[in-house]
């Protein structure tokens, strides 16, 4: 059987259930961060599976825009988790119940 | 041919992903993020196999490039040496293989009876002259917002990053 649309979206969905895992089980920020890059990438894979399936362009152009927008949000994140070090001195999830009653 | 390269980076990128999440020998940040890196190329492999010749690149660029620079930088400034002692809660790592196996099967079963109506001999090449063409007519709007929001992050990120955070 050759490989078609379903290989490619089961890839897809296994690697964002691997990111969805890692966020939820890991209690270090950075690798918590790392997960969402994980999820955000398995999105973008089945964005091009379908766009090459389906003979259409706008799914690369999205994933165009994804991979930009995806780089200014780890910029922003990774300035924030830095400043919240500088005040709390912990990047571990544990840690941070300022919210808890 | 193209289905055994498909089968391996599917592969690679499963492996290397599980990696990232839970290494059994490590888990030093920097071993999951070296394992990020990997993922991000076997999935630009799987780009590649998809005709998306460009996006592979960019991929590769910007993902194991840049973004991967900055995660290592910031993991060598916070100097994470105190993470590894402490233990994972199994409660935890239960409800997480619950919640997310539930998720799993959601996906799986809309997978197998959505009508996937896709032609079997696709004949998309992602090119770097279509998809330019389609970005400078088309997407024109979109491409000169994200460029203003690039702005706005990097603003953002100078304002976060100064010392005497008010």
């Amino acid at each position: 059987m050759s490989v078609g649309l379903e290989h490619y979206l089961v890839v897809s969905v296994l690697l964002f259930c691997l990111g969805l895992l890692g966020v939820i089980v890991r209690r270090n920020l950075l690798v918590i961060y790392m997960s969402l890059e994980l999820m955000l990438n398995a999105a973008n894979l089945a964005l091009v599976a379908f766009s090459r399936f389906t003979n259409n362009l706008d799914g690369q152009v999205f994933v165009f825009f994804t991979i930009t927008v995806a780089a200014a949000e780890v910029a922003v994140g990774l300035a924030l988790i830095v400043a919240l070090y500088r005040k709390r001195q912990t990047a571990h999830v544990e840690d941070l119940t300022t919210l808890k009653l | 041919m193209q289905d055994a390269l498909f089968y391996i980076f599917a592969f690679l990128t499963l492996v290397f992903g599980f990696l990232v999440i839970a290494n059994p020998f490590s888990r030093n940040p920097v071993t999951s993020a070296m394992f990020l890196v990997l993922t991000i190329v076997s999935l630009a492999g799987l780009f590649v196999l998809l005709h998306a010749f460009f996006l592979a690149a960019v991929q590769v660029l910007v993902y194991a490039g840049a973004v991967m620079v900055l995660f290592l930088f910031v993991i060598m400034l916070l100097d994470l040496k105190a993470e590894e002692r402490r233990k994972i809660k199994t409660l935890g790592i239960l409800g997480g293989l619950v919640s997310v196996g539930a998720i799993l099967v959601i996906f799986l079963s809309s997978l197998l009876r959505a009508p996937l109506g896709a032609s079997n001999s696709p004949a998309l090449e992602g090119g770097t002259v279509r998809l330019g063409k389609l970005l400078f007519t088309e997407y024109l709007l979109p491409f000169e917002i994200v460029s203003v929001l690039l702005l706005v992050a990097m603003v953002g990120v100078v304002l976060l990053s100064k010392k005497d955070l008010k």
